[in-house]
């Protein structure tokens, strides 16, 4: 089993998240994480979905996704040419004692503290999935009061769009 | 209905621009729906068109404008030139005209009676009343099956909706081209649990190959053009459009054609040229090839391109339950039904092939047994429609995208020129071996010992009285596979039953819409006695709606299918299977139900016919009534079992032809 990290173009229409994490579950797929979101076309959102699974279910899983009417495109990104993001907050606990020590690994993780309270920081992190392990590995000791995190949202490297050619013109009527 | 079906004089492939004037007078409504692409007669003027195209061609591409006088609908005023004002429901009812829908089956309820009022007065829309809503979608289902052309079912929200779910779930599994309309509580109401208030949509997204809810009246009827064609078009599928009550209500502007939005739409129907060639040379190179033909090639009206390749190959021929009628199961190349009750010829004719052409068909688990043993030396070439099917079940050798008769049609070009090099496999070997299962192990069955009817005989005199042209509708059991088996099937479109979600009750409303498709045509319900009391009060509907249907109940007084597994694995424990439980003193003697006093309450014509000596005259009785439905009650011996038998789980090379009976399979063709 690998992780694949999928980037589906959708019409941006009421009902359509329902029908992939449907045909996720009812396929029996896992999903690790999703992230839906607007992108530089009005009508379109795209959802990244990273999954666990072979080859051959990820091809079938694929082909079902897209039969979705509402399914524009789909395109593998391959984790060497893109750039993975995922969004972290984490409310830490930071004393007077330890403070000075948790704000020191923030600070090696380039993430930032949002807000404080009187024992307690917030911090926001981003990165891939496998710093943002390391970010929380390394708070934990301190007592992680809360913790939320994003999807993985991804986009490949380089000056080509995988929006350009989604739209194509309506070609028939009735 | 007659004059629709064979009036059209507008040959394929003439279709003018939309709008154009048909002649001097103004066009009607109907004429404008003939020009619709999913309009059915304007793609086939026979009523089972083997023939016509599969779709024709797309009207001029980019979004077309709204034609002058294009879109008169009568009673509407027009405001504008080629807009006419209109409520939702009017618009609603336009479209179903202006998309070539000329029957539609339903119940009216609150969210969707006005759509039910301007249906009133639609001059070529006829709404069949139906008894339950299950009924409406079955027969959508068996109209589609008969004709080609897309089934229309009409339900209100909430009950109404949920009612059709089994047709659409039935719809879903066997591709058929079905549009689903319901009404929807008010916008204002929805997500509010207001009364009937079901949330359809969500509901039937597994089920569906689409589905919409509409809010707004403007979108009413470009959805019903791309419900259509969605329907109708790739692989088919049901689509349900939920339509809010207040949406119909509410006025708008209606013009047609409309500009469809689907940009994510884009089936493909043009196999590769290479593997096309790729396949013809495996052909070339096979010892032992079958053509594996499944219920696509019927979707794709391939049958003639089916017969030419398997012609100019000389190919054994396969036709699973979703494709009997594709081939002539009298053709000597046809080697008759595989899977779990296929016969011996046909499963081991897979099981030893070196080769399977797969055409329009899945491998579904009741054609492969035990996937891993299934074909185990073939190499495998796949076409369907759908890419998702292929490599599915069975890791494809050459995937082939593509409509199943532009695919043959290539393949047939591909093969000849393969031939025309002195590239053709000596298949005298192959035919011999096959050729001698089919005689050795022909479908039989043994005469009960008592005196009691075989049903297989009721079934092979019903096939041979009524004969290859009319249409046989079964339900779901073991009336279905004898129906399967013991009828001659030579035409596509003449068998219709439920083949992948295997739905009881299917075969009395299926049936009532395949008369309704084609009224010229002789239909007969096979029917199980099981299946029959889940559906039969659509026999109310064929009665009062002039749809005379006719009925063969298979009586065995129980639940037979389930019954010959309880005899097989269960211990003959019939743990509730038994339907008359005749052994109890209490109901000695007793029928319940009478079904011929049913179909006489019903206004139908019943017969009960117990004895061998009077099956055929019975059948000829019942050929002879034309003016009302009959229903003929065969009161069949409950101990009959449908063989051959490749029990679930287990492999193909295990089928049994009789009880304990395993064929012998002889030397190897190596």
């Amino acid at each position: 089993m690998t992780r694949h990290t999928l980037s589906v173009l959708v019409e941006n229409k009421p009902g359509v998240l329902v029908r992939i994490a449907g045909l996720f579950a009812r396929r029996g797929f896992n999903i690790d994480s999703l992230a839906v979101g607007p992108t530089e076309h009005e009508e379109i959102s795209r959802i990244t979905i990273v999954v666990n699974c072979d080859e051959h279910p990820l091809e079938q899983v694929t082909k079902q996704l897209n039969k979705l009417i509402n399914v524009l495109k789909i395109v593998e990104l391959e984790p060497g040419a893109t750039v993975q993001r995922e969004l972290i907050l984490i409310k830490v606990r930071a004393d007077a004692e330890s403070r000075s020590r948790v704000l020191e690994a923030v600070g090696l993780f380039r993430a930032k503290v949002v807000d404080v309270a009187l024992d307690v920081i917030t911090v926001e992190a981003t990165g891939n999935h496998e710093k943002l392990d390391a970010l929380i590995k390394v708070l934990e000791p301190f007592g992680i009061k809360e913790l939320v995190q994003s999807g993985m949202v991804a986009i490949g490297r380089g000056g080509r769009s995988i929006t350009d050619r989604a739209l194509r013109p309506v070609e028939r009527s009735a | 209905m007659t004059e629709q079906m064979t009036g059209r004089k507008e040959p394929e492939g003439t279709e003018r621009p939309p709008g154009a004037a048909a002649g001097p007078s103004a066009p009607s409504p109907r004429d404008l729906a003939a020009r619709s692409p999913h309009h059915p007669a304007a793609r086939d003027a026979q009523p089972r068109p083997a023939e016509a195209p599969h779709a024709a061609p797309p009207q001029a591409a980019g979004s077309v404008p709204p034609q002058a006088g294009a879109a008169e609908p009568p009673r509407a005023q027009v405001t504008s030139p080629g807009k006419v004002r209109a409520t939702g429901a009017q618009a609603l009812v336009y479209a179903l005209e202006r998309v070539g829908a000329d029957v539609v089956f339903g119940i009216p309820g609150g969210a969707v009676l006005p759509a039910y009022d301007p249906l009133l007065d639609s001059k070529s829309i006829r709404h069949i009343l139906v008894r339950h809503e299950q009924g409406a979608g079955h027969a959508a289902t068996g109209y589609a099956q008969a004709t080609g052309r897309v089934g229309v079912c009409m339900a209100t929200s909430g009950p109404g909706a949920t009612n059709l779910v089994t047709p659409i779930a039935d719809a879903y599994m066997d591709s058929v081209p079905m549009v689903a309309i319901t009404g929807q509580v008010p916008t204002s109401l929805i997500g509010t649990d207001g009364f009937q208030e079901a949330d359809i949509s969500g509901i039937t997204i597994p089920i569906t190959k689409h589905n919409f809810l509409v809010t707004k009246p403007e979108d009413i009827a470009r959805t019903i053009g791309e419900a259509f064609h969605v329907a109708s078009t790739g692989r088919p599928g049901p689509v349900l459009v939920d339509i809010a009550k207040d949406a119909m209500q509410a006025t708008t502007d209606f013009a047609w054609p409309v500009p469809f939005d689907l940009p994510g739409y884009h089936p493909v129907t043009r196999p590769h040229a290479r593997q096309v060639r790729e396949a013809a040379r495996l052909i070339s190179e096979s010892r032992r090839p079958v053509l594996y033909v499944g219920g696509g090639v019927i979707k794709a009206r391939a049958a003639a391109q089916l017969r030419e390749l398997a012609e100019l190959t000389g190919i054994p021929v396969v036709t699973t339950l979703m494709a009997r009628g594709a081939f002539p199961d009298r053709h000597p190349q046809h080697m008759g039904m595989p899977g779990m009750h296929g016969s011996v010829s046909a499963v081991g004719a897979l099981q030893r092939a070196d080769l399977l052409i797969a055409l329009g068909t899945r491998f579904d688990d009741r054609v492969t047994g035990k996937l891993d043993t299934f074909a185990p030396g073939a190499l495998i070439v796949h076409a369907d429609i759908d890419p998702a099917e292929i490599s599915k079940n069975r890791r494809a050798d050459v995937p082939i995208v593509g409509d199943c008769r532009e695919v043959i049609a290539d393949l047939v070009a591909a093969v000849r020129a393969e031939q025309e090099q002195g590239r053709r496999p000596d298949l005298t070997g192959w035919r011999t071996q096959l050729d001698s299962w089919k005689d050795t192990y022909p479908l039989g069955f043994d005469e009960p010992g008592d005196g009691t009817l075989a049903p297989q005989h009721v079934i092979r005199r019903i096939g041979q009285i009524a004969g290859p042209e009319a249409v046989y509708v079964a339900g779901v059991g073991q009336h279905q596979m004898w129906a399967a088996q013991f009828i001659d099937y030579e035409n596509p479109g003449t068998w219709i039953n439920s083949g992948g979600l295997g739905t009881m009750g299917f075969a009395v409303p299926a049936a009532m819409g395949a008369k309704m498709g084609r009224p010229d045509t002789t239909v007969w319900a096979i029917d199980g006695d099981g299946c029959f009391q889940m559906t039969n009060q659509e026999l109310a509907t064929c009665a009062i709606e002039g749809i005379p249907i006719k009925v063969a109940i298979i009586n065995n007084g129980s639940l037979g299918m389930v019954r010959q597994w309880q005899t097989l694995f269960y211990n003959e424990r019939y743990s509730n299977t038994d339907l008359h439980r005749t052994a109890e003193r209490k109901l000695a003697g007793t029928r319940i139900p009478d079904f011929v006093k049913l179909a006489e309450a019903y206004g139908c014509e019943g017969i009960r016919c117990e004895e061998a000596a009077d099956v055929d005259t019975v059948i000829e009785r019942a050929m002879a009534i034309e003016d009302r439905p009959v229903v003929v009650d065969f009161i069949v011996h409950r101990d009959a079992m449908v063989w051959p038998m490749v029990a679930a789980g287990t492999s193909n090379n295990d089928i049994k032809f009789a009880r304990g009976l395993a064929p012998d399979w002889g030397g190897s063709s190596e």
